[in-house]
Order: structure tokens, then C-alpha cells, then sequence
């Protein structure tokens, strides 16, 4: 049936589909520019199980459960069991799954790129993050500016670098540890500081309070600070990295802690990932990143919905 | 009872014994941290704007509205009657809860009112209704600033412009949605 045909019970539908063409032809051609860099940099490209027994028991993250099983909501636990096997340099593209993870910025299905390299720390990661995005650009024709619901932004390093603390001083008259305390962190993040960050250049907020890292290692100089990193363009949050946390009882005390929140916030509780704490023990130092596939695909596209970036939302399914 | 991952645009839910309509959600959450539920809220009474963000847990009574079948009857120092068609009660609505439906209201016209908790908070019109022009002067060809209209002088005191061939005395049909004439109703 064409698409203008009088029998199609969906017109709107189909024009909303057509109308997408343009950004489905630049996701497709940034997802290429990826792999090509990661290709080029030696990596190995790996697609782990998507139904996974054991999930990380993160206290907001919440798996759809599937015949037994559960749908991964990343594929962080398997890649890292390949990284302690000998797999020093590896990335995936893939669908992960959330429950209940729905806006203007979300979708419960939706696209990750990982990528994991051993022997390097999360400061290094951020150079590499960087390294990569302007390679994308570059291979999409936007050169090193790219302009982002009216921001423009400037991809040549380096990237603006802001720990939490200094976020929170900056723009709110707060700390990051009394925000923990009073329970609006998140709130703080998403109302006060998330909308300020990476407006002229891209920001990488890093430093976290330990409290907020499942998976990160500690600063060996700051017990009570995580190497993680968030990388924020225009306010949006594009990426999530670590030093890994490669201490096996360390690591097994953070998921029981993190199990309990979530049974007091009365939400199912995941086995315990057993396979995934064994070979920790094995485990080099590494870090690892995670990245928003849709949300990269919004912000090359100029577009504020993730919905206009992929081929059907949920709804129209 | 509703919950925080229940709430989207155009839901109506209660706050403090009041009906809020959603005019805004976004969902927020960021990093690994909790679900954000962020909410523009317009009183459904006296129009007040609210901000609010909620989190998971959050639970919300369901705005209990009932929509009835009314016929309007009259307007007396701009407090506006309505009957209901099948028990015949009479409720009132202020100028203000009327708004610009005021332009619309004809005797007997059949309107839908919105009520919450049995008091009368808003009202709903046809698509189109009909009304009589009770004035129109004559087209004055070449006034360039009215283009090819002129107004005319509606039956509830409404005015419009309209195609220069509508007379006084005949009936138009008119979208109540936009306030623009549709066409002349042939009698």
C-alpha cells in the first residue's frame, strides 16, 4: 500500500514514520561512524546475552522479567566477566531494557553503546569518550561545532571538566553530601545543575559521592568520592563511565546494600550476580562508559523528543 | 488511586481536595538515580499554575469528574443557569467559569457541564452552533482594512467578520472551538 493511498487505516501514523527519514538516515550513519572508530582503535566488538539471569541490583534501575529470566538494563556485568577472560579492549551496540522508563528523554527499550579497555583510569576514559564523539562528528560532516536546540556547541577539547562538589557550589548553595542526606540529589541534579551543564562545550560532571556508585571504584585519595563520570551536552545527559571497581568483597557488600534498599523500597530483589563476583577476582584494572545511542542520535539530529530518532516508539509498536 | 508512574499530560487528579488537570509532564531521572515526575498542574476551579515534582511512591486521588447533559436557561446579573435534561435541576456558572462559551449560549442550547463533587466548575459546547445575525451593515467595497469581510452583530451580543453577503436577520453557523463563521444556515 503506498503511503497516500485512501485505504491506509493509519495516515497520521505513516506520516509521523516518513517524517523521520532524515534523522533514521543520520542514526544509522553515526552508529557506522562508532563502529568504525572502535574498529580502528582495536577494539572488539561483542554482543553479550540480552536475557540474563542476575541482574545488578542498582535501587532505581528496574529489569523487565522475561520466561525466568530478565531482559539486561546493560550489558556492564557480562562485559566485564569477557574483560576478566582476557578481552582487554571491547564494545557493544545493543538494546537494553528498563521497566517503567518512559519521557521526553527515555524509552523502556532503547540503544547502549559500551565500551570497556583495561589498564586505563576513568580520566583517561573521558579523553577517549571525547576522542570518539569528534570522530562521529567529523565523519557526519559537523565538524567540531554542532549547534543543539539553539546551543552551540564546541566538540574541540578540552571539555569542560566539573566534579559534583564544584557543581553544587557553583548552583546550588548545597553540598553534594547534605543533598544525600536531606533525599533531594536527585532532584538538585535535575532541577538545578543538569540544565546549566555543557551549554558552550560538553561537561564531563565527575567526582561522585561514593554513596552513588554501585559499580565504581573509590579515589584511592578520597575514600568517600567514586571515579565516576557523567558527560552532559545542552543539559542532556549522554554517558555514564567508571574506573571499575575490581575488589570482588567490596563490590559484593555494595550489591548487598544496594539488595536491601531495594527490598525497603519494595522492589523485586535480583539474585545475587554470583558468576559476575567470581570473575572479579580475575579482573584487571579497567574503566568502562556507557552511552545513550538515541540521545547521541538526538542531539546530531537537533531533536528534543527521542522519539523522532527511532523507528517506532513503544506506542506505536 | 493513582500512581507517580500513572501521571501524563491531561490526567486530572486531586491536591488538597481540589482538581488539577497535568498541562505539562516531563519524566526525568537522572544518572542512576530515581524517577523525577515533573509536573505543570492548572487548578481546574480558579486556574492556579502549580509546579510540582514527584518521585516513585507517590500516590494521587483521581479527580472525580462527572460530565452532565444541561440546557442553558438564562443569565442573571452574569450568573449563568443551567437545567439538566434529566432531573431537571438547576446549577449556575459565574461569567468567569463561562468564559467566552458566553458568546455561544442560546435558550435551550444543549451543553455539557463539568461537575466536581456535585458543584458546577465548567462548561463544554457543541462543535458548532447556530445563531442569528441581529445586525450587519452594509459591505463597504474597497475598505482595504477589513478586506473581504465585515462584521455583524450576533444574537448573544458576539461579533464577527464575516463574507460580505451575510444579511441581518439570517442565521450563520459557527465554530465554537475558534469563534469563526462555518456558513449561512439554510432555512
Amino acid at each position: 500500500m503506498s503511503p497516500g493511498s485512501k485505504n491506509n487505516p493509519f495516515p497520521a501514523k505513516k506520516m509521523i514514520l516518513a517524517g523521520r527519514k532524515q534523522y533514521l538516515w543520520l542514526r544509522a550513519r553515526m552508529i557506522q561512524a562508532m563502529r568504525l572508530f572502535f574498529i580502528e582503535h582495536d577494539y572488539l566488538e561483542v554482543e553479550t546475552p540480552q536475557l540474563i539471569p542476575a541482574p545488578a541490583p542498582e535501587p532505581h534501575i528496574h529489569a523487565i522479567s522475561a520466561d525466568n529470566l530478565f531482559l539486561h538494563t546493560s550489558p556492564e556485568l557480562c562485559m566485564k566477566r569477557l574483560l576478566a577472560a582476557g578481552y582487554p579492549k571491547i564494545f557493544q551496540i545493543g538494546k537494553c531494557f528498563r521497566h517503567a522508563e518512559r519521557g521526553n528523554l527515555h524509552m523502556p527499550e532503547f540503544t547502549m553503546l559500551e565500551w570497556y579497555r583495561t589498564g586505563i583510569d576513568y580520566m583517561a576514559l573521558m579523553e577517549e569518550c571525547e576522542d570518539m564523539i569528534r570522530s562521529v562528528s567529523r565523519r557526519l560532516g559537523a565538524d567540531n561545532k554542532i549547534n543543539y536546540q539553539g546551543t552551540e556547541i564546541d566538540l574541540k577539547c578540552p571539555w569542560e571538566r566539573l566534579s559534583v562538589s564544584e557543581a553544587f557550589d557553583r548552583f546550588v548553595s548545597l553540598t553534594p553530601e547534605t543533598a544525600i542526606g536531606k533525599g533531594i540529589f536527585d532532584r538538585v541534579m535535575v532541577e538545578n545543575i543538569e540544565p546549566n551543564l555543557g551549554m558552550a562545550r560538553p561537561t564531563i560532571l565527575y567526582d561522585y559521592p561514593a554513596p552513588l556508585a554501585a559499580l565504581a571504584r573509590l579515589k584511592p585519595e578520597n575514600k568517600r568520592l567514586a571515579e565516576r563520570f557523567e558527560i552532559y551536552f545542552a543539559g542532556l545527559e549522554l554517558a555514564n563511565g567508571f574506573s571499575e571497581l575490581t575488589d570482588a568483597r567490596e563490590q559484593r557488600a555494595r550489591f548487598e546494600r544496594d539488595r536491601k534498599q531495594r527490598s525497603d523500597l519494595d522492589k523485586q530483589v535480583y539474585p545475587m550476580p554470583e558468576k559476575f563476583l567470581k570473575a572479579l577476582e580475575k579482573m584487571p584494572r579497567a574503566a568502562g562508559i556507557a552511552l545513550g545511542v538515541d540521545r547521541l542520535a538526538m542531539i546530531f539530529a537537533d531533536r528534543s523528543e527521542i522519539d523522532d530518532v527511532v523507528t517506532f516508539t513503544p506506542e506505536e509498536v | 488511586m493513582y500512581n507517580a508512574s500513572d501521571l501524563r499530560k491531561n490526567l486530572k487528579i486531586q491536591i488538597d481536595n481540589e482538581p488539577y488537570v497535568i498541562t505539562e509532564f516531563r519524566f526525568s531521572k537522572p544518572g542512576k538515580g530515581q524517577s523525577l515526575y515533573r509536573c505543570k498542574l492548572k487548578n481546574m476551579i480558579t486556574g492556579v499554575i502549580l509546579d510540582r515534582t514527584y518521585r516513585s511512591g507517590d500516590t494521587f486521588e483521581q479527580a472525580v469528574l462527572e460530565e452532565r447533559k444541561m440546557q442553558y436557561l438564562y443569565n442573571q446579573e452574569n450568573e449563568f443557569c443551567f437545567m439538566d435534561v434529566e432531573n431537571y435541576e438547576q446549577v449556575f456558572l459565574s461569567l468567569e467559569q463561562v468564559g467566552d462559551a458566553k458568546n455561544y449560549l442560546t435558550d435551550n442550547l444543549e451543553v455539557d457541564i463539568l461537575l466536581f463533587e456535585d458543584s458546577p466548575i465548567g462548561i463544554t459546547l457543541p462543535n458548532f452552533v447556530d445563531l442569528a445575525v441581529t445586525r450587519a451593515d452594509p459591505w463597504v467595497k474597497g475598505d482595504s482594512v477589513a478586506g473581504d469581510t465585515k462584521p455583524v452583530t450576533m444574537e448573544t451580543g458576539y461579533v464577527l467578520r464575516v463574507p460580505p453577503f451575510v444579511e441581518e436577520g439570517g442565521k450563520l453557523t459557527i465554530d465554537t472551538r475558534t469563534g469563526e463563521y462555518v456558513t449561512r444556515v439554510k432555512e
